[in-house]
């Protein structure tokens, strides 16, 4: 096995890892009970998932044909950039269209600041 | 081994995109479709590279920047839509 062939092997370790990744986020969106929860889930660990698959799909050609992808890197500088701050606007928009929290929290501290007084349907 | 270990990343992403599918069937509200359609985005990102690394090919990498774009922007567009009811403003 020469060196070629172990940078593949690296390439598509990684990939592998990112596919396992994506699949446990996907438990957390179908499992989890409200919505911010599943932001949660689904918006870190997939980002996650889609920095290790792009990254090996880097390594791959890297060590397969010595092609040192531009394109790869802008996808893996954009996705780092633009999914946690579509998570967060898009959690941002559910909060202020009072979509309503789980039954089991406790707690909600911003309401009345941004809602006003009326606390009674959480 | 290395043939197995793509094919066995490419059926995971497509079982993701299949359970985010669910969810945006039986979502109770707009903002969890819009999350699941997220998802899909950046897990279609990701099939597009595994796919380009089985077929050997580099033609399909332009179509990872294209589509980050475009979900970036749709998910922007919803929020604000979610959020003030309308998109475009005067």
């Amino acid at each position: 096995m020469n060196g070629s062939e172990i940078g593949e092997f690296i390439g598509a370790l990684l990939i592998l890892t990112g596919a396992i990744a994506s699949m446990l986020s996907v438990f957390g969106l179908i499992r989890l009970p409200d919505v911010y929860t599943r932001s949660h889930a689904a918006t870190k660990s997939s980002t996650l998932a889609v920095l290790l698959t792009l990254s090996g799909a880097f390594v791959y050609f890297l060590f397969s044909e010595k092609f040192i992808s531009v394109r790869l890197l802008l996808g893996i500088g954009f996705v780092f950039l633009t999914a946690p701050v579509a998570g967060h606007v898009i959690i941002r928009a559910a909060y202020r269209s009072k979509v309503k929290l789980a039954d089991i929290s406790t707690q909600d501290e911003l309401y009345e600041k941004i809602h006003g007084k009326q606390t009674g349907d959480k | 081994m290395i043939a197995g270990m793509l094919t066995i990343s490419v059926i995971l992403f497509a079982l993701t995109i299949l359970v985010a599918v669910i969810r945006i069937i039986l979502g109770p509200s707009l903002p969890d479709r819009v999350v699941a359609l997220d998802v899909i985005g950046v897990n279609l990102i990701a099939t597009i590279a595994v796919v380009s690394v089985i077929l050997n090919t580099k033609a399909f990498l332009e179509a990872i920047l294209i589509l980050g774009i475009l979900s970036f922007i749709g998910t922007i567009a919803f929020s604000k839509f979610i959020e003030r009811g309308k998109i475009v403003e005067r």
